[in-house]
């Protein structure tokens, strides 16, 4: 694990570099694979960008992230909170305790809760639950800054990695599911605040960029999986883990809104509707992100 | 026959009734937004309220009937505040500072004066290579469009409040909504029509 941590800080420092090695290394890489890249490299037009392609796919293998899910699992175990009981009967929508493949099915309706739940609302809800956590000191400080991690984080990267080469299968069997997501597509549609932005504004349509990153057309069934993809992700900016709750409050800043209510059923409805719209896709695990 | 009329029917009644409950979703979605979100910073709750021009865009899917688009657009052009000086040109230089810098109105910004986060969705001067492609270019913008009065007035209005000219457009109404002063959408008019400017080189 450290070899990959001190990579990863090599990596950083001497960016363009390290690809250049590690490209050389690689260039018996299947052609398929190759293609995509230059073709990815060609619509960035970046140099950047392009350098960040070359060294995304590089670090896939042997990503950062997988230092959270160790940690995430080690808590996921751990007899933790007032009641002293570890997360090991949480149920994540496949039974008490499984955790295998529960992340690409989520969110989903859960009956106890009476509630859609993405996976970093469930996980709350099994902290609060089964080890008597409050949910207000949980949505403090949701998010990590510096050398903070929230339990949260590390519990959902760690879930997400039990969900590795697996396909994305959003429910939708239930009303409440079907609901979520007509609910979903109204949120991201939804144009307001002083610069009358939605989702859809910046993420509506095929192709576009702002500065050099590419954004994702979430309402389109081809590009709906980049929602999925990468999520939970290490951010090489600053190098924080974070989740898709992060994702969605940073979007809603962006979007010039007042703040989502952290693990609320907005962001859970909104996930539904992205989730499905990527259905069918195969989750490549907690990734890297810019 | 009488099945057809039957199917008919059916079919009526069951866009109608789809129609209500598209509405349902719209209205439950509005106001679980509401109850899920919470002021921060400079973010008051007020933002989360649709104004007659996001309504309308909204409900029509950012295509509204030609009539309502045009009418609304004249309303918006009525909200255009222009300098009294009569004078558009301010200085290029600062213009591109403004174009660079993407900072405003998010509930971490507050005090600060507002950049217009133009190269965000358009390519605009030459030297800067990072530009987003939400918006066209505006590269040559002077050169190809000529450097006369109307355009510029024409500049201002459209960094003013962009639905005044196009209902539905996805950039923000910078002067209508606060975001830039008079003088900050001066500088950016002369980024785009100063001949000095690198835009126009």
């Amino acid at each position: 694990m450290s070899s990959i941590k001190l990579r990863a800080v090599v990596a950083l420092s001497g960016l363009a570099l390290v690809c250049a090695a590690h490209a050389a290394q690689k260039e018996s890489a299947p052609p398929k694979k190759a293609a995509v890249h230059a073709k990815k490299a060609a619509a960035a037009k970046d140099p950047v960008a392009a350098d960040f392609e070359k060294f995304h796919e590089i670090m896939e293998e042997d990503s950062p992230a997988e230092l959270f899910e160790a940690k995430g699992a080690e808590m996921w175990k751990t007899k933790r909170g007032p009641k002293h009981v570890s997360l090991e009967k949480c149920n994540l929508g496949l039974g008490p305790g499984v955790v295998k493949g529960a992340y690409v099915q989520m969110p989903r309706y859960f009956a106890d809760a009476g509630q859609m739940m993405d996976a970093e609302r469930r996980i709350v809800y099994c902290m609060v639950k089964l080890q008597g956590f409050k949910e207000a000191d949980l949505a403090k400080k949701p998010f990590s800054k510096g050398s903070y991690l929230p339990d949260p984080v590390a519990l959902v990267t760690y879930v997400a990695g039990q969900s590795r080469n697996m396909k994305i299968a959003v429910p939708q069997k239930l009303p409440q599911e079907r609901a979520a997501y007509k609910l979903g597509e109204e949120i991201f549609n939804y144009r307001a605040g002083p610069w009358d932005f939605s989702c859809a504004t910046c993420h509506g349509e095929d192709n576009k960029r702002i500065r050099t990153q590419n954004l994702p057309n979430l309402a389109s069934k081809v590009d709906a999986v980049r929602a999925f993809q990468g999520w939970p992700g290490y951010r090489m900016t600053g190098g924080l883990m974070h989740t898709l709750q992060w994702r969605m409050n940073d979007c809603f800043r962006q979007q010039r809104f007042p703040e989502p209510g952290y693990a609320s059923e907005t962001i859970a409805d909104l996930l539904t509707y992205m989730g499905v719209n990527a259905n069918g896709y195969l989750y490549k695990g907690p990734g890297i992100k810019r | 026959m009488k099945t057809f009329q039957a199917s008919i029917f059916g079919a009526a009644a069951l866009a109608i009734a789809f129609t209500a409950q598209a509405q349902d979703y719209r209205a439950q979605a509005i106001s679980m937004m509401k109850r899920d979100f919470h002021a921060k910073g400079i973010a008051h709750m007020d933002r989360l309220n649709e104004d007659a021009l996001q309504l309308i865009c909204n409900r029509s899917h950012n295509e509204p009937p030609k009539g309502i688009a045009e009418t609304l657009q004249h309303d918006q052009l009525a909200t255009i505040q222009y300098p009294a000086d009569g004078k558009f040109l301010g200085d290029w230089k600062a213009g591109e500072k403004l174009a660079q810098n993407g900072r405003g109105m998010t509930w971490k910004d507050g005090g600060k004066p507002s950049g217009g986060s133009c190269y965000n969705c358009h390519q605009i001067g030459p030297a800067t290579t990072s530009f987003g492609d939400i918006g066209n270019s505006l590269l040559h913008f002077g050169k190809i469009r000529g450097y006369g009065p109307d355009v510029q007035k024409y500049v201002y209005g459209k960094i003013y409040n962009a639905k005044a000219y196009n209902l539905c457009s996805k950039m923000p109404r910078f002067g209508h909504s606060g975001t830039l002063t008079e003088k900050q959408i001066k500088d950016l008019v002369a980024l785009l029509l100063d001949p000095n400017s690198p835009v126009n080189k």
